[in-house]
């Protein structure tokens, strides 16, 4: 079985997260809690679903990733993506995604 | 351009009212996702991969400086600081936050823009020519006729719930430039030969899975008979048109199972019925909405003949640009302004919140106050005197906006794309920034030629690659992308669906892949005047196969 983390877009405002293993929705991949057995996924979901039904996330999906080096990688190129921003710089003149990121949750 | 009359103002304003209404419930869990959804997307709220996003209807393509300020403003405010002008005259957001869109379709309100059926199974933002009411080769300027179907489709009772999304886009040239032959409803204008106005009329055109070029189901409509005919189309789209699977819901693969004949005898017998009611279009109200779109007054600049051959020859870019992007106008002293948006490495169609309120400035200033959106991601300044086109040009080298690369093969189309898009398979802009790169040199484009490259990063086709007379597709395949390439396709009057060539080629290996067409081409065109279309149709695929793949079985794989 693949390693896998638990992703959502936050209702609010739309951004990629990811669950921590304190239980919050987490801007960065990095922070995510990783599933390694079948009970962790099952709890995976169930907390999805949760979350869902409570109106703090939507699109709630259970992704599989590797963990290299300490790192974590989606295997799926969408994945990696969302996690990482699009792969390309903005239109010519945006100032940067730090400028204007919102601050973490 | 049209105004907005109280009606129009009250309905966007109640109409963003009550979307504000619904985003607090569903921020205050009262309303459910499942509820929201269908609502937020009559809305032109998405949910991509990294946030929201919202499209906005930006109707037949024309805007005026204040609406363009907006557009700046809002991308500022409530974004990322830019926008992404689309494949049909959109333009969309990548950023915004759910809770402030209440206050971002309020805010657009202000100058008569709005984001309703931009998404759907509806009838969406009725596209037109961008070169509308000002080319030399127009029969008559498309837009009132637009505008018309506009404010009959909008928020139609009958027709809100189609089986799918329905497009409409009408065209007053021969030479299509709105690519009515891969629309839902194609219109073309035109004179018959008692010189009056009506239209010829194609069905079921459209890209995605399965591309369909439309059926002229009509010689002559006429213009009276606009709305009569169309809501004839719609009702026998609506009754018989798939609703047991999306991807045959299209009134394309309709027209197709049924067969064009038949469609025909049903469409006509529904308008036989229709025909003198209130649905025929009194010339009081054609009159009146066309006088919203009446041209502004042109006055004679004959001095600019001498002024542009003085520029000309004391900046060779400035030439180059005026050869590329500046086409002939009706009145022989003014030219029409194409905008690229495609700036060599840049990422096709984007536009930041200064380079907006710049175009905004040029508008007012030089044009008329006059700006439109084409489908090919550009801008169009659309009646500019000769005379202005130095200070026009100087004020766009200053934006960023001056790449002379109209029709050129740097001049490309392309999808979001998997970098924003929730439906992509694989990456668009980065493929399209790698091959503005290679063929960005201003004499390679000129040997080149005319040659467009039109990029999707999945099978909808938002990039329109079916008809690229090159077309890239990308694909997923065992967990990498993967780039299909197709050739010969055409959006134009000629319209022709792109053939596939072989077998795809990995995000390394695509850049090289179209250089060893583009250099085929070259190598076999009978002289540079055959452009590459031409030669395509001529030769056909086997040249290109053998390039790309050494030999024939390669090639089948």
């Amino acid at each position: 079985m693949a390693d896998k983390v638990l992703t959502a877009n936050r209702l609010s405002d739309g951004i990629s997260v990811w669950l921590d293993a304190a239980g919050n929705w987490n801007e960065h991949l990095q922070d995510a809690f990783v599933a390694r057995h079948k009970e962790a996924v099952d709890a995976l979901e169930a907390t999805g679903k949760q979350a869902f039904a409570d109106n703090k996330v939507v699109d709630v999906n259970v992704v599989d990733v590797e963990e290299i080096d300490g790192v974590l990688r989606p295997l799926r190129m969408r994945e990696r993506i969302r996690a990482e921003g699009p792969s390309i710089a903005y239109a010519a003149g945006y100032s940067g995604l730090t400028a204007t990121a919102a601050p973490a949750a | 351009m049209y105004r907005y009359d109280e009606f129009d103002h009250a309905f966007v304003s109640d109409r963003v009212e009550q979307f504000r209404d619904q985003v607090a419930r569903r921020l205050s869990g009262e309303l459910a996702e499942d509820a929201f959804k269908p609502l937020r997307l009559m809305n032109g709220v998405y949910l991509q991969l990294h946030a929201y996003m919202l499209r906005v209807a930006i109707p037949y393509g024309t805007l005026s400086g204040r609406q363009m300020r907006k557009l700046a403003y809002v991308a500022r405010k409530y974004d990322r600081g830019y926008g992404h002008f689309t494949t049909r005259q959109n333009i969309q957001y990548n950023w915004p936050k759910l809770s402030e869109l209440p206050d971002a379709l309020a805010d657009l309100a202000t100058v008569e823009m709005h984001a309703i059926q931009t998404s759907g199974n509806c009838i969406r933002n009725v596209t037109a020519d961008h070169f509308a009411g000002a080319a030399a080769d127009e029969v008559a300027d498309p837009r009132p006729y637009a505008e018309i179907l506009r404010q009959w489709s909008s928020v139609h009772p009958e027709f809100s719930f189609l089986p799918r999304k329905f497009k409409i886009a009408v065209t007053g040239a021969e030479r299509d430039r709105a690519a009515i032959q891969v629309h839902d409803i194609g219109l073309h204008l035109k004179k018959n030969e008692k010189g009056e106005i009506g239209f010829a009329v194609y069905v079921g055109g459209g890209q995605g899975r399965t591309p369909m070029i439309a059926k002229k189901i009509r010689d002559f409509l006429p213009k009276q008979d606009l709305l009569s005919y169309t809501t004839a189309i719609m009702r026998v789209y609506n009754l018989h048109g798939r609703r047991d699977n999306k991807y045959k819901a299209r009134i394309k693969i309709l027209v197709h199972e049924t067969g064009v004949e038949e469609l025909s005898r049903q469409v006509e017998a529904e308008f036989a019925e229709l025909r003198d009611t209130e649905l025929k279009l009194p010339e009081r109200d054609v009159a009146a909405i066309s006088a919203y779109f009446a041209p502004p007054e042109l006055g004679s600049r004959a001095e600019g003949w001498a002024n542009l051959a003085q520029w000309k020859k004391a900046d060779p870019e400035f030439a180059r640009w005026v050869q590329n992007n500046v086409q002939p106008h009706k009145h022989p002293d003014y030219g029409m302004v194409t905008i690229s948006l495609k700036p060599i490495g840049g990422i096709p169609g984007d536009a930041t919140d200064t380079q907006m309120e710049a175009v905004a400035d040029i508008a007012e200033e030089y044009a008329f106050d006059e700006i439109r959106v084409s489908h090919e991601q550009n801008l169009i300044l659309p009646h500019v005197a000769l005379a202005d086109l130095e200070p026009v040009y100087r004020g766009l080298v200053a934006a960023g906006l001056a790449t002379a690369n109209a029709g050129l093969i740097t001049d490309i189309i392309a999808c979001p794309g998997l970098d924003y898009c929730a439906l992509a398979n694989a990456r668009s802009i980065p493929v399209a920034q790698e091959l503005s790169t290679r063929f960005g040199s201003p004499e390679r484009q000129a040997e080149i030629g005319e040659l467009k490259i039109k990029i999707s990063g999945c099978i909808n086709a938002c990039g329109h690659h079916h008809v690229g007379h090159i077309g890239l597709l990308g694909v997923e395949k065992k967990g990498e992308e993967l780039y299909q390439i197709t050739l010969g396709g055409s959006g134009d009057e000629n319209t022709s669906i792109g053939e596939i060539i072989g077998r795809g080629f990995e995000p390394e290996k695509v850049t090289d892949a179209v250089e060893v067409i583009v250099n085929t081409y070259l190598g076999l065109r009978l002289d540079p005047s055959e452009v590459f279309l031409d030669a395509y149709r001529r030769v056909g695929p086997q040249p290109f196969k053998d390039a790309l793949y050494g030999d024939k079985t390669a090639a089948a794989a």
